[in-house]
Order: structure tokens, then C-alpha cells, then sequence
């Protein structure tokens, strides 16, 4: 969301990238050779871990966007209560007043990780854009950057959490 | 053979989301499922946490509208407080939830749904998106790209930043609206009325060439609730909960927040992190509800804004008693548009935006407290339980989406029915099926509790349960 922050330099942005794979956009295969990748969120099911390598693979510039994939962040909070188990009992079984039942769809419901991990722990990542979520200004500023053919360098006051 | 279509991931949607649609032996459609993928478990880990940090951490729930989670939290908290706020800051939380629906719905509207409308269900996926509208339709884009952008600085304005501004406390708010910010929304002001009115005509165009998706867009009869104030007119913030039946009568109505547990069950589903609330008196699943802007005309008696009011009769003739397509959720997100411009037209001036007297301070009063708003998708819930210090027992969430969770599945079954034949699917067809979902601009994230990006998939499966054909899944 913070990315459509961007507004209007989104048409300068779209004369300069192809984009080609984004929650915005109907393309469901991770394509491949893919120049930079903003990836959002930290890993946290096994549908996640499973599309992390696959991007990692594909892609060139992997950037680790925002608090929950630089820290895991508020995904994360759940992580000291021990096995996921526990938040699914609160929110399925507790929190229902009929079929009360763990949701559970081999192939189709991924199963959830016990440790919420952000994706550097996973995969390697080239860049860190912190924030939650990163402001508009920052981002073009990294992007900026990158379509320069620079290796980013943000500073200072350019990475900030929360 | 029996089969079954996968569509992974949906997208154009806010979240992960899957689709699985069942096929018996002779290719035809039996059923389908709308998957939610991704949970995160606030209601547990948040449980311990002092109650001043809820509104802070639930915004994280979504980062579309992280203001109405900011809202419903600040609530709860102010019913644990046990106080009344300051007048300002009950105006204040107004004009940036106003703010909010919307950027949210410019959004869905204009970056998610329009290439849709605007370049057709069947164009080409990899421009069929806001880029592709932004070629396509450079103005209108842009326009649409603006009016967003005005929704997201009243927030900015207020909070400080534009998602996830921790401003709205329990007792009030943190800060007022600076003389320069009032200044510079007011200026904004024209323009926004302007797009608005653009693309309500527009979609009044569009609804003649898509009169066969009007029918079968999840057109089905089903309960509608929402808060209306008083005198039962549209409501985003305060007043009371309302449920109104297909044939537009009133069936409950003022029913207080604190009193939602009598009215709303939840259910667990096996194939989806989404849980499904339905309405008590009548069961599951016979007590189906749609929320959300549909909902919220369908429920009010009048918007009392005169433009809005005005489209909102035109919008009644779409329907016997209550309209029931949800197509016209489109429709329904588009009027709201303007009501909130109107609305914030009419307060913009209020010299109250800029008082001083924005929180009343008081210790823990009670020990539990609901917290209630209307978000851009739907009616939402927060209700906490805590101990004499504020520190938070027991949390439960009932989320805009969740509550559109049965109506979301009857509506791909009946778009799959009408569109899906045989085992081989079409990209464009099964778009369709994506675009049903997109008319209730589910934001996942929220239902779930998730955070993340939203694509959506579909599978094609067979009577003896196997995989037959999907469309993605990136493994
Ligand atoms: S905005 Fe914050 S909570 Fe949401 S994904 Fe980004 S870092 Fe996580």
C-alpha cells in the first residue's frame, strides 16, 4: 500500500520498469530473471518459505521491505508463545461458537511455521528498506537509486524502523 | 472424471487468497471455495499486552485500514475508561475514518477493480492492472490515483503518517488539525468531489454493458448489517448496529455494540484461516449477512448529504427492497465516496478541528470494553477484556471480511456455475470468478489477521477429489 504511496510518480516509475509480478496485477507465475524484487511480510507458512526460495532463484536484487520481513515484527509477536499451535486454538476452537476446528486443507490451506523468521534467516538478501510500512519517499529513493544502476545506499534518517 | 480448478493466488485483492472449484464427471461445476491462507494470531498475543498499546499494534492487522483498527481499538477503549470523549476529538476521528474510506475505496475502485471495467475481463492478465489503466486511460488513472492520494494525507494530516499513524487513544486523540493541513484539505476538496462524480457517471455507463455480470455477481438473497445512527441514517462511526433483510425490512435494529455476542456467531471452516460469523437467530449458515458499502445502503434510511442522497435513490432502483447483486458493491463504494467528500466539505470549517480538549484522562473503569467502526469493507469488532491494570485477558476480533466470508463463497460457486464448463480453464473466465470476489474488496490481511500481499489462486478438482488443472500457484 505504501508503494501506491507513490502516486503520481508511479507513471514516471512505469515508463522506466516492466513490472511483473505484484499483488496488483494478474500474473500468478513468479517469472524469470526478474531484475529487483520488494518483498513484504515475514515468512510465516509453509506457502512462504516455498515462494521465497522460488524467488530467490529468479531474482537478482532481492530487497527485504519493511519491519516484518527485515524483523519479523508483529508477525512475529507470536513467536514466544511457543508452536503456532497456540494461536490457532485461541482464534479456531476457543473463538468459535460452532465447527470448532483447526483449519486444515493439505495442498490448498498452508500449514503455519512454529517460528515466524524474516526472510534474510531464510535466503539472502541484498538490500534492507525498514519501516512499517517503509514511507513513499524512501521508497523511491531506493528505487530511484536502483534504476540508476547503483548499488542503494541509503543513510541515516532513511532507515528507521516502525 | 471429476476434477477441480485451483485459481492461486487471487489477486487484485488484499492478501493471500485461493480458489477451488469442484467439477463432477461431465465437466460441470458442483462447488467452489474461496481459500483464505494466511493467519497471524493477534487475539492470542495480544493477550498480556497493556491495553494503551492495542490501538498500535491491531493497525497492523492491515495496512489499507489500519484507521478503522485505530478506531474500534480506541473505543474499547474508551467503554474500559468508561469515559465520553471531547466532542473535538469525536469530530476528529470522523474526518480521518472520512479520509479513509476514501483512499480505500479510490483504491479498490480505480487500482483494482476499473482495469476490469475499463479494459475488459477478458484483455490480456499482464496489463490487465492499474498500469495498464494508466496507458490505457492516462486522465482517469491519474484522477483516481489523486483521489487516493487526498483520502491518504487527511490521515497523514492527522496521524502523522499515512499507514499506521498511532494517533487515536483511548479517551480521544493525540493531536488536532493543523490550520495549514485544514487549509490544504479544503483546497483538495473540489477536485475530489470532481473525480468522484467522473467516475460515478462512468460506472452508470458501465452497469448497461454489464448487465449479465449484475445478475449473476453474487445476486442472492441475504441479511445486511451495519451501524446506522439514530434516526437510522448512514453511519461510519458511531451509532448502533442494524440488520435489514433482502426485502429491505428492518429486523434488528439499535442494538449496541457491547451487545454483538447475542446477534453474531462465528464459525471455524476447515478450508480457510477465514472464520465465518453469521447472524444467531437464524443459524448457520441460513443466517448469511453481507457488510460493507452495499450493506450500509441497503440498512440506512438516508446518507444526509444531498449529492449522495440523490445517487443513493437511483442506487435503490437496482434492487426490490434491499439490492442484492453484489456488483453493486462497485456502486455502493462510489456513492460512499461522495458522502464522505460531502461530509468532510461540511466539517472542514468546524472551528472544533483545532481545540485543545482531545482526550479525557481516566484510569481502567471496567474490565471489558467493545470498540465498534465501520471500516471501508465492513463493520468491525474489537473486544477486549482486562485486569485492574489494564492488561489485556481476552481479545476477540470480528473483522469486515470474515463477516463476508459466506456470501464470498456462494458468490465464486455461482459465477463458476455460470461460467466454468469442462476441465480446461480460461484465463478470462476464471477472471470472472476473481472479480466476483474483487466486488466485495476483501482485504484479507484484516480478515485474517495477516498481514501481506494478496494474490489469489484457483484449482480445478475432480469428483474423486484429484487435481485436474490450476491456474498458478507458483511452486
Ligand atoms: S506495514 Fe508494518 S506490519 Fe504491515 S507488513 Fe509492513 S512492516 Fe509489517
Amino acid at each position: 500500500m505504501s508503494f501506491l504511496d507513490l502516486d503520481e510518480w508511479l507513471f514516471d516509475l512505469a515508463a522506466k520498469i516492466e513490472l511483473v509480478y505484484s499483488p496488483i496485477m494478474d500474473i500468478k507465475v513468479y517469472p524469470e530473471n526478474v531484475d529487483v524484487v520488494l518483498i513484504e511480510g515475514a515468512v510465516a507458512n509453509e506457502d512462504h518459505l516455498q515462494l521465497i526460495h522460488l524467488i530467490r532463484k529468479k531474482t537478482k536484487v532481492l530487497v527485504s521491505f519493511g519491519d516484518c520481513a527485515v524483523t519479523g515484527n508483529v508477525t512475529a509477536l507470536r513467536n514466544f508463545l511457543g508452536p503456532a499451535e497456540h494461536v490457532l486454538r485461541r482464534a479456531y476452537l476457543e473463538g468459535a461458537d460452532i465447527q470448532a476446528q483447526i483449519p486444515s486443507m493439505p495442498g490448498v490451506v498452508p500449514a503455519l511455521l512454529d517460528t515466524v523468521r524474516p526472510v534474510h534467516e531464510i535466503v539472502p538478501v541484498e538490500v534492507f528498506l525498514p519501516g512499517c510500512p517503509p514511507p513513499a519517499d524512501r521508497i523511491r529513493a531506493l528505487l530511484e537509486q536502483v534504476l540508476a544502476g547503483e548499488a542503494p545506499h541509503l543513510m541515516g534518517s532513511q532507515i528507521k524502523f516502525g | 472424471m471429476a476434477q477441480r480448478i485451483e485459481i492461486d493466488p487471487v489477486t487484485r485483492i488484499e492478501g493471500h487468497a485461493k480458489i477451488t472449484i469442484q467439477l463432477d464427471d461431465s465437466g460441470n461445476v458442483t462447488d467452489a471455495h474461496f481459500h483464505v491462507t494466511e493467519f497471524r494470531g493477534f487475539e492470542r498475543f495480544c493477550e498480556g499486552r497493556p491495553l494503551w498499546e492495542m490501538a498500535g499494534i491491531t493497525a497492523r492487522i492491515c495496512g489499507i485500514c489500519p484507521v478503522s483498527h485505530l478506531l474500534a481499538s480506541a473505543k474499547a477503549g474508551d467503554a474500559i475508561l468508561a469515559v465520553d470523549i471531547p466532542p473535538a476529538a469525536d469530530q476528529l476521528r470522523r474526518l480521518m475514518n472520512l479520509g479513509q474510506i476514501v483512499q480505500s475505496h479510490a483504491l479498490s475502485f480505480f487500482h483494482l477493480s476499473a482495469p476490469d471495467f475499463l479494459l475488459g475481463m477478458d484483455s490480456p492478465p499482464a496489463t490487465r492492472n492499474v498500469f495498464g489503466l494508466m496507458a490505457s486511460d492516462p486522465d482517469l488513472a491519474r484522477a483516481g490515483i489523486r483521489l487516493r492520494q487526498f483520502g491518504q494525507e487527511i490521515i497523514e494530516c492527522l496521524g502523522g503518517k499515512k499507514i499506521h499513524p498511532a494517533w487515536a487513544v483511548p479517551g480521544g486523540v493525540r493531536s488536532a488539525l493543523p490550520e495549514a493541513c485544514r487549509q490544504k484539505i479544503k483546497s483538495k476538496l473540489p477536485e475530489a468531489r470532481a473525480t468522484t462524480l467522473t467516475a460515478l457517471s462512468l460506472f452508470k455507463k458501465l452497469i448497461k454493458q454489464f448487465k449479465a455480470e449484475a445478475q449473476i455477481f453474487g445476486n442472492f438473497p441475504s441479511l445486511f448489517m451495519g451501524l446506522v445512527g439514530p434516526d437510522g441514517s448512514w453511519e461510519h462511526y458511531g451509532g448502533n448496529l442494524r440488520f435489514v433483510d433482502s426485502g429491505g425490512n428492518v429486523i434488528a435494529d439499535q442494538i449496541p455494540a457491547a451487545r454483538y455476542r447475542e446477534y453474531i456467531g462465528e464459525a471455524s471452516e476447515a478450508q480457510s484461516y477465514l472464520k465465518s460469523p453469521y447472524y444467531r437467530p437464524l443459524g448457520y449458515p441460513e443466517g448469511i449477512y453481507r457488510v460493507g458499502p452495499l450493506a450500509r445502503l441497503n440498512i440506512c434510511s438516508q446518507i444526509g448529504t444531498p449529492l449522495a442522497d440523490l445517487e443513493l435513490s437511483h442506487f435503490r432502483e437496482c434492487g426490490n427492497g434491499s439490492v442484492t447483486s453484489s456488483f453493486f458493491y462497485h456502486y455502493a463504494r462510489l456513492i460512499e465516496i461522495l458522502a464522505a467528500v460531502e461530509k468532510i466539505e461540511a466539517m472542514i470549517d468546524n472551528p472544533e478541528l483545532g481545540s485543545e480538549w482531545l482526550r479525557a484522562d481516566a484510569g481502567i473503569n471496567k474490565l471489558e470494553g467493545v470498540g465498534v467502526s465501520e471500516a471501508p469493507r465492513g463493520t468491525l469488532l474489537h473486544h477486549y477484556q482486562v485486569d485492574a491494570n489494564g492488561m489485556v485477558q481476552k481479545v476477540n476480533l470480528i473483522i469486515a471480511t470474515g463477516q463476508n466470508n459466506l456470501a464470498m463463497n456462494r458468490t465464486v460457486a455461482q459465477i463458476a456455475r455460470h461460467y466454468v464448463h469442462g476441465s480446461k480453464i480460461q484465463e478470462g473466465m476464471l477472471n470472472r470468478v476473481e472479480a466476483g470476489i474483487r466486488a466485495f474488496d476483501p482485504c484479507l490481511s484484516c480478515s485474517t489477521h495477516a498481514y501481506g500481499k494478496m494474490p489469489l489462486a484457483i484449482a480445478l478438482i475432480g469428483p474423486r477429489g484429484e487435481l485436474v488443472d490450476t491456474a498458478s500457484t507458483p511452486v
